[in-house]
């Protein structure tokens, strides 16, 4: 009765667009390792039949997922999350150095790699956590537990080091915000990276401007008074002036920064006094958010020098249009958008990719395997890629809402948020218009650990759904 | 009891407006802007690498060392093969069928889609005719390279030679790819940067019958070739190709030196060869058989063979005397055929006795200068030996001994002047004294000096205690590119008041008649000043060497030549460098009878000349 009822209680539409999409992802990375000399589909030397080794197996452990009883899940949640972070510490130690990162462990002619698989355990972590009976969500204790379980990972993961990999962790902070955490945790998350990337682009001088002009606005819009704020313009600009003439007549050459600098810590000082004096609270906040954001600006700059590493660096720089280099680290990107560009509105067919094969890079039949079905199956494929995504995320979005234990609707969440950041920013580095992050694009991209690690994600989920009845609220 | 179920909106809108973004993007990637669209009849894109021609490489005089000449590389896409007449294309290019299919083998092997070499630098009668039959052979096209040229075939070790980048190469670095050429050794070595340019990339549309059919999105991402940089080296050409003439039957090296500039006039090391053979198809083989020759002629003396310096280094000895003030240039001391104290005893041939210090460098006498070292290493003032003899190493090692004197050819030796530490290891913490380091005194014993090294020694004590490092470029690019390091002068510690004094005696070592030791390399009308030297050779016949500067009172040139396994310095080093002096100052070489007994080599007795 209990097996029968998993199988009646499936999500089949779910199982059929995993399969339609593990079928496509097989056979665009045997276009993509395709030359005359590589001719079998099922040749198990290729990459091809290696993915195809992987997509059996991940089939394998799918069914084993779905015989296992759905309390599993629930109970064993931090053994699981345990063993992953056992792995990520197994392997700093006795890992295997690819490409500068100390990612992959070597069991035999097994590679694993451990990074991916923590992805399901902080998802299976979090969603016990959070789902524990008598917790309280807006609570400091709470944000704090939360994030240690979802930053930890990251954290080793970024000694490996793999930033792109620990980046992204960070959005469960989609999970936290469906479940109640304060939306100014999102806001704030999102305006930390345009901040970022803002600082990179343009000049010191322009962001102070931007950030000052945003905050006069703002306290205009708080205080609902024109005057007010047409007044602390006038402070500022007065101070501008003053500064501006100091240094002009005195023959200092401080440079504009420097005198813009000056002018609002001066005028932060006549602020501060007068909002202390007539207790403007909410003007005291945005007060202290600017200089916070001032300061912010200039820790990106020490951040970006000291902490990124110099690959990093440039290929934020080259996406940002700051570093033209078509034949260094923009290299796969610059191919990447030709081959893009050249398929066309319906591509040049199954196989007959030349811009893939001609400039072939390692990348191409796993970070960068949406090229190969742009350029073969032009922006009619592409776009038919892209709604598949959309519609498994939503039907995925769907399914989590549906669930009775607040447990596996967290989890459901978790799965949505890791597919959503592999998909948008994936599809969004092979276009050109983030910064090339190396994650894979779920399903599609070679490789057996992310396959096993999403197919284990989706598969949990599937399995929690199915009973979703039993649990009586 | 969930409260917050509206926020599922933001997540779906996140996804939907994130999935419109990308359409959007890819309508105007792949509908719109069809700047990456390869036009309908084009088939594909053809990447040329467009090589420089590497910079020219001139001596002092604008005499020209290095050119370049055409070679053209046959390429293979093996993608774009059709049939032809394989018989046919053996025959064009002069290969068996079975070498034609191995080298299809290696190319398919390489990729199906990217060029590799099929053929590498094909000579112009055969890469002209098959450029006129390119349109039979689809697949094939021809790539333009350069190779090196040797107007004057002379200075192998200074110039170095041109290669194909290594594995190593190709992955440290971002610029090179397998196939281009880099250079190995000498100044195409050093000036690599300077003369490789940069390569460009020329993208071509090809049809389907292999035929250009123009540029590839109108060149927009073409990206130039900038020419390499010539230089101009130290170099004189003709002395140059005169001292590799002189060493034509010795091994050895002879460095010369301009003192005012720290110039390289020129530097050889013989057994030498002729640059040429390592070019182009012939390299690897003639490398080899260069590498596996037992007279070593790839191996660069001048600054990579380490020598005792012998009695030249009593120059040194005695500067370092007169400033420790430890004897006078007055001070005389007894010599009765040698050096005689406690039980040991170093001979010396018969001359008059005493003698000061200018006639104890006239006639290189050994026991003035093992009593002095004596002064030297016991010196009061120090307390201990090793002391002593630390202070005694930090004079030697300012005129550049014992460390890399930073020149700009790669494979330069540090030499080897013993830290007091070494002879600790040996003899034990104080139990050596200048007794058991005597040979020091007159440059034998642990000593290793380069030829460099000792040219530069005579051109700190012609300046008068300071020299330049000695180094090969001239200029290059705008002129003012040249290392901060060859401009500035490096003094030794020595007061360069004292000078004098010993460049009296090694006056007198030329020009001095009775006694002097140097006397075959005199000169009517030139005052040279030298000081002969034999450094001992375990393994065989003595090392003649000889250090020389002129004229006395403006040195336009110091020298050093090293002569191995022949003897005296006097024999052999001494006429050399002599020569070598008249031709750079005189432009030509008058004493012929001298220059004769040289190039007839030692198989001559010495008893003729002498």
């Amino acid at each position: 009765m209990k097996r029968g009822s998993v199988i009646a209680n499936m999500d089949w539409i779910t199982v059929l667009l995993y399969l339609i999409m593990i079928v496509l992802g097989w056979l665009n990375i045997y276009s993509a390792v395709y030359s005359d000399s590589t001719s079998e589909l099922l040749d198990l030397s290729h990459r091809q039949g290696k993915q195809f080794l992987w997509m059996i197996s991940s089939i394998i452990i799918a069914t084993i997922i779905l015989i296992i009883d759905h309390k599993f899940y629930d109970f064993f949640a931090y053994a699981f999350y345990g063993m992953a972070i056992l792995l990520l510490l197994i392997v700093l130690l006795v890992g295997k150095e690819i490409n500068g990162a100390k990612s992959w462990i070597i069991l035999g002619g097994l590679q694993i790699q451990p990074s991916e698989l923590a992805k399901p355990a902080v998802a299976i972590a979090l969603a016990r956590y959070l789902s524990g009976f008598n917790l309280k969500i807006n609570k400091f204790k709470t944000y704090f537990i939360s994030a240690i379980i979802i930053l930890s990972p990251s954290l080793l993961i970024i000694l490996q080091p793999d930033t792109g990999s620990a980046i992204v962790f960070f959005v469960f902070i989609l999970v936290v915000f469906r479940e109640g955490f304060p939306i100014s945790f999102l806001l704030i998350s999102i305006s930390l990276i345009v901040l970022f990337l803002l600082s990179l682009i343009f000049e010191k001088v322009i962001i102070l401007g931007i950030i000052t002009i945003l905050s006069i606005f703002s306290a205009g819009i708080v205080l609902r008074s024109f005057k007010k704020m047409m007044l602390s313009a006038l402070i500022i600009a007065g101070n501008l002036f003053v500064f501006w003439g100091i240094d002009s007549q005195a023959g200092l050459e401080s440079g504009n920064l420097r005198i813009g600098i000056l002018s609002l810590g001066f005028s932060s000082i006549i602020f501060l006094i007068v909002i202390l004096k007539s207790r403007l609270r909410s003007a005291g906040i945005i007060l202290g958010f600017g200089i916070m954001a001032i300061f912010y600006v200039f820790t990106v700059d020490f951040a970006f020098n000291n902490i990124l590493d110099s690959y990093q660096q440039r290929r934020i720089n080259i996406m940002l249009d700051l570093e033209s280099d078509p034949h260094g680290a923009g290299y796969n990107l610059a191919q990447s958008k030709i081959a893009i560009g050249s398929g066309g509105l319906s591509g040049k067919g199954y196989l007959n990719g030349t811009q893939t094969k001609l400039n072939f890079v390692p990348e191409q039949s796993t970070d960068f395997i949406f090229c190969t079905v742009g350029e073969e199956w032009g922006f009619i494929g592409s776009s038919i890629v892209i709604l598949l995504f959309v519609f498994l995320l939503l039907r995925l979005v769907k399914l989590a809402e549906r669930q009775r234990s607040k447990f596996a609707r967290i989890y459901g969440y978790g799965v949505v948020s890791i597919l959503f950041f592999h998909f948008f920013v994936n599809i969004g580095m092979t276009i050109g218009m983030f910064p090339v992050i190396g994650i894979p694009l779920p399903f599609f991209s070679y490789g057996g650990s992310s396959l096993w690690a999403f197919t284990i994600l989706l598969f949990i989920l599937l399995r929690l759904d199915a009973s979703r009845m039993e649990h009586i609220n | 009891m969930n409260s917050y179920v509206d926020r599922k909106y933001i997540i779906i809108i996140l996804i939907l407006l994130s999935a419109l973004l990308f359409i959007t993007k890819l309508f105007y990637m792949q509908i719109i802007d069809d700047r990456y669209k390869l036009s309908a009849e084009s088939n594909s894109r053809r990447d040329v690498i467009i090589y420089p021609a590497r910079g020219l490489v001139y001596d002092r005089n604008q005499n020209l060392l290095v050119s370049n000449q055409a070679a053209y590389d046959i390429m293979v896409i093996p993608r774009q093969m059709e049939s032809f007449d394989t018989i046919e294309l053996c025959r064009l290019l002069g290969i068996e069928r079975q070498d034609f299919d191995e080298r299809i083998k290696k190319a398919k092997e390489y990729s199906y889609y990217v060029p590799s070499v099929f053929m590498k630098q094909v000579p112009a009668e055969i890469s002209s005719v098959f450029s006129e039959k390119l349109f039979l052979y689809n697949g094939f096209y021809l790539q333009s390279r350069t190779l090196r040229k040797y107007p004057k075939n002379i200075a192998s070790h200074v110039l170095g030679y041109v290669g194909e980048v290594s594995k190593k190469d190709v992955e440290n670095s971002d610029y090179y790819v397998s196939g281009d050429y880099i250079g190995i050794s000498g100044i195409e070595k050093t000036y690599e940067e300077v003369l490789r340019g940069e390569k460009g990339h020329k993208y071509y549309m090809v049809d389907v019958h292999n035929r250009i059919t123009g540029e590839w999105e109108a060149g927009r991402f073409d990206e130039q070739s900038v020419l390499g940089t010539n230089i101009t080296l130290t170099i004189d050409n003709e002395l140059q190709e005169y001292g590799e003439k002189l060493m034509r039957s010795f091994s050895g090296s002879i460095v010369a030196i301009e003192p005012g500039t720290g110039e390289i006039l020129s530097l050889v090391s013989a057994p030498s060869f002729p640059p040429d053979l390592l070019v182009g198809r012939g390299l690897s083989a003639n490398y080899n058989k260069l590498a596996t020759d037992t007279l070593n002629p790839v191996f660069n003396r001048a600054v990579a063979a380490s020598y005792p310096p012998g009695s030249t280094f009593k120059i040194i000895n005695g500067l370092i005397s007169l400033e420790e003030g430890v004897s006078s240039p007055s001070t005389g001391f007894y010599c009765d055929l040698g050096y005689y104290y406690r039980g040991i005893h170093v001979g010396c041939h018969s001359h008059d006795s005493p003698l000061d210090l200018v006639g104890a460098i006239q006639n290189s006498c050994n026991a003035y200068f093992c009593n002095i070292l004596g002064r030297i290493l016991e010196d009061k003032k120090f307390g201990r030996t090793d002391s002593a003899y630390v202070n005694w190493k930090n004079h030697v090692e300012s005129f550049g001994f014992g460390n890399r004197l930073g020149t700009d050819i790669s494979g330069e030796l540090k030499g080897f002047v013993p830290e007091p530490a070494y002879y600790d290891r040996y003899y034990g913490v104080g139990h050596w004294n200048f007794l058991t380091v005597l040979s020091l005194a007159i440059g034998q014993g642990e000593l290793g000096i380069t030829p460099l090294q000792m040219a530069n020694m005579t051109a700190a004590i012609s300046n008068r205690g300071y020299y330049f490092v000695p180094h090969l470029i001239k200029e290059y690019g705008n002129g003012s590119e040249i290392n901060e390091n060859f401009l500035s002068k490096h003094y030794t510690s020595i007061d360069s008041s004292l000078f004098e004094i010993v460049v009296d005696g090694m006056d007198l070592v030329v020009n001095g008649g009775k006694g002097s030791t140097a006397r075959i390399a005199k000169m009517n009308d030139l005052i040279i000043c030298g000081k002969t030297g034999t450094a001992e050779n375990p393994f065989g016949e003595d090392h003649s060497i000889f250090v020389a500067f002129a004229p006395k009172d403006d040195p336009k040139i110091a020298i050093a030549a090293y002569v191995e396994n022949v003897g005296f310095g006097s024999s052999w080093a001494a006429p050399i460098a002599s020569l070598m002096i008249e031709k750079y100052l005189t432009r030509e070489v008058t004493r012929s009878w001298l220059e004769t007994y040289i190039l007839n080599g030692p198989q001559l007795d010495k008893e003729e000349i002498e």
